[in-house]
């Protein structure tokens, strides 16, 4: 009955339905390749280049990979109102989103680990130096665009024209993790890698505003 | 005379006024000329529209909170003259530069964060065309209107932060670092001018949509009679 | 269906407003059910029947009003919320009977899931396709999957909405046999009902509604018949 009981049993519904039919995350992953071997034709990929657009570039993938990704996210408990079952079953609203977050930062990191040799090769850029550094801020950035993401899933969940309103919604508010994220990529991928600490710190920040907004707030988001 | 007939003549008498003051009373600027002159115009507008959103941020959270249909029309009244005035911003800020710098846009990080909060805006008036059922529209569009208004300060920190590493021209270099006490006269009241502006438009535009709201109630209830 | 008693919880609806727009779908609707009563609610498509039982289930939230569930003793406070079975399942159709049962169970904290779904699906007799998704079901067998689904927490009150919707004269009659028995276990049911049959014989009260108000009701003295008259003016 506890909130992380809760969350735990739906994060574990959430894994168990996307890892039987490995819709998102095959969809995801093929998605982001296309937009990042395309953002490739747009400017020549010489190293010293890459290493400057090469991190931006990836991330605003990963940006449009998840404002597509993220849709589904309360659209299929539509279908049979599950969301209605769900609201009835658990004792703090707040458990749905965890567990959404959980699985959306889940899959969102598992499309990009997947992508980043991709990436490396493709740019000419090394990625294994840093890794560990590098993993953190493809956490602190997915944290923040599912945090946003789903919540503002749930809102274009219940209007018209929902394919194109979630990017819409979207896009504008994840603008601070698209910098943020980029920066300190950037610093990590550069031929004297640094770690940017405040782009590190100022991603956590985001990402406990937003999840505090989305535990005040979410009970709204489902109301009827 | 009605209180907001007689509002509107103030706020339209102190625009003027302080037009005039920013052309005749404002001492020339050094290096930039007259041109300069618009920068009372440009961050006057950028203050009033962003009292305007901290207006619907507030009407935003009293309507999750108290479910009274006049928030919401104040949420929505104090977004779109919020938007108004930004618009104004990101037109003057162009045409500021441009004499000045010789190119159209800088990059400059105010300008640009307002550039974001411009899209959230419009995001935020999009979903309401977008919800149909009155209640519901007002309850998504005020957590979405919080939503955003808690992203600004993280969106002008990080464009603050990150992206002004390469020089720019900054367009309001220090509004309040060195100006001279007449030129920072006529700037806060031009600012004052503009909030009063934004009171009146509010006002008005609150009206316009609690009007509305009552024809459509009276159509709902002469098609189901 | 429940080997022991639960303890009696009713409904009360006091001045329950609900409104979309500018259209009430309910108005101050006031009554009372009594814990143990099997209620229908009668009226036309579109009188608030479903809206009634989803702000009494707790999904929905009343523009005004308020709903409380008052119960002998601790009834109240031990029954959590109803159980509702709806038009739809609110089972996930890419999971099987069981891992759904047994998801349900654990978020309410249910006392052994995997035992009590096991026991659930014998009842409902879904047992055998207990490991097949519930997207192969035949609407007969979804209906059985919903009401296994309400009935896992073993609350008190249980609300249906057109429970006999799509079924064949077999899946009815157990429907009404499964009623009686939980109504005997003392369970108070509430369904909405679009035409007489052997469930709404089940019946010891009805309540009729009309564009969101109540217009009938047998506790002021009219008959069931009357007030479950669907094809009368």
């Amino acid at each position: 009955m506890g909130l992380l009981s809760n969350s735990a049993t739906l994060l574990g519904k959430e894994l168990r339905t996307e890892f039987r039919s490995r819709e998102l995350l095959t969809t995801t992953i093929v998605f982001i390749l296309m937009v990042v071997v395309l953002f490739s034709f747009t400017f020549d990929p010489t190293t010293a280049e890459s290493r400057r657009f090469g991190p931006g570039l990836l991330w605003l993938a990963f940006l449009f990979a998840a404002s597509l990704m993220l849709q589904p996210c309360f659209l299929r408990e539509q279908s049979n109102d599950t969301l209605s079952s769900l609201r009835l079953a658990v004792s703090d609203p707040f458990a749905i989103f965890l567990a959404k977050v959980g699985a959306n930062t889940l899959f969102l990191m598992v499309t990009e680990l997947l992508m980043l040799p991709i990436f490396s090769v493709l740019y000419n850029v090394p990625v294994l130096p840093e890794l560990p550094w590098l993993i953190l801020v493809l956490f602190l950035g997915s944290l923040g665009i599912s945090v946003a993401g789903t919540a503002l899933s749930a809102i274009s969940a219940q209007a018209r024209m929902r394919e194109l309103l979630l990017p819409l919604l979207l896009l504008p508010l994840l603008t601070p993790v698209l910098v943020a994220s980029t920066e300190v990529t950037v610093g990590l991928m550069d031929r004297e890698p640094i770690v940017q600490w405040k782009g590190i710190g100022f991603l956590a920040v985001f990402d406990i505003v937003f999840l505090t907004a989305l535990w005040l707030f979410g009970e709204y988001l489902l109301e009827e | 005379m009605t209180k907001r007939l007689l509002l509107g003549v103030v706020a339209l008498v102190l625009v003027i006024a302080s037009a005039y003051a920013s052309f005749y009373i404002a001492p020339e600027e050094r290096t930039m000329g007259v041109i300069q002159r618009i920068f009372y115009f440009h961050v006057a507008s950028a203050w009033a529209g962003f009292s305007a959103f901290l207006i619907c941020f507030v009407a935003n959270l009293l309507y999750v909170w108290r479910r009274d249909q006049k928030y919401d029309w104040l949420g929505v009244s104090a977004a779109e003259v919020g938007l108004a005035f930004t618009t104004i911003v990101l037109i003057t800020g162009p045409i500021w530069a441009h004499p000045v710098w010789g190119i159209w846009w800088t990059w400059d990080a105010r300008l640009t964060s307002t550039f974001i909060l411009w899209l959230l805006y419009v995001s935020y008036l999009l979903l309401r065309t977008l919800v149909e059922e009155p209640d519901r529209r007002a309850l998504l569009s005020s957590l979405f209107g919080i939503f955003a208004f808690l992203d600004v300060p993280l969106v002008f920190g990080a464009i603050r932060w990150w992206r002004t590493q390469h020089p720019s021209p900054v367009i309001m270099g220090g509004a309040n670092s060195g100006l001279e006490p007449t030129m920072k006269a006529v700037f806060f009241f031009s600012a004052f001018a503009m909030h009063v502006l934004m009171v009146f438009l509010v006002l008005e535009r609150y009206n316009v949509e609690k009007m509305s709201d009552e024809v459509d109630v009276l159509r709902r209830e002469l098609e189901t009679a | 269906m429940n080997s022991f008693k639960l303890p009696p919880t009713g409904l009360r609806f006091e001045k329950i407003d609900k409104r979309y727009g500018g259209l009430y779908a309910l108005r101050r609707v006031t009554f009372e059910i009594a814990p143990g009563e099997c209620v229908v609610l009668a009226g036309r498509n579109g009188s608030g029947k479903t809206t009634l039982l989803r702000v009494a289930s707790q999904i929905v939230r009343p523009t005004a009003g308020t709903l409380t569930f008052p119960g002998t003793g601790d009834g109240a406070a031990r029954s959590g919320r109803p159980g509702y079975v709806a038009h739809t399942t609110m089972v996930y159709d890419e999971l099987t009977a069981e891992e759904n049962l047994i998801f349900f169970a654990k978020l309410q904290d249910v006392a052994q899931p995997v035992a009590r779904a096991e026991e659930l699906l014998h009842e409902v007799g879904l047992f055998e396709r207990r490991t097949s998704t519930v997207r192969t079901f035949s609407r007969g067998m979804r209906q059985r999957i919903a009401i296994a689904r309400a009935l896992i927490h073993r609350p008190s009150v249980l609300l249906f909405d057109e429970p006999a919707t799509g079924l064949d004269p077999l899946g009815i009659a157990w429907l009404a046999n499964s009623l009686r028995e939980l109504n005997k276990a003392g369970c108070t049911i509430v369904m909405s009902l679009h035409g007489e049959s052997e469930i709404s014989s089940l019946a010891t009260r009805a309540v009729r509604l009309d564009a969101g108000a109540v217009v009938g009701d047998t506790n002021s003295g009219a008959s069931l018949r009357s007030i479950l008259n669907f094809g009368g003016a």
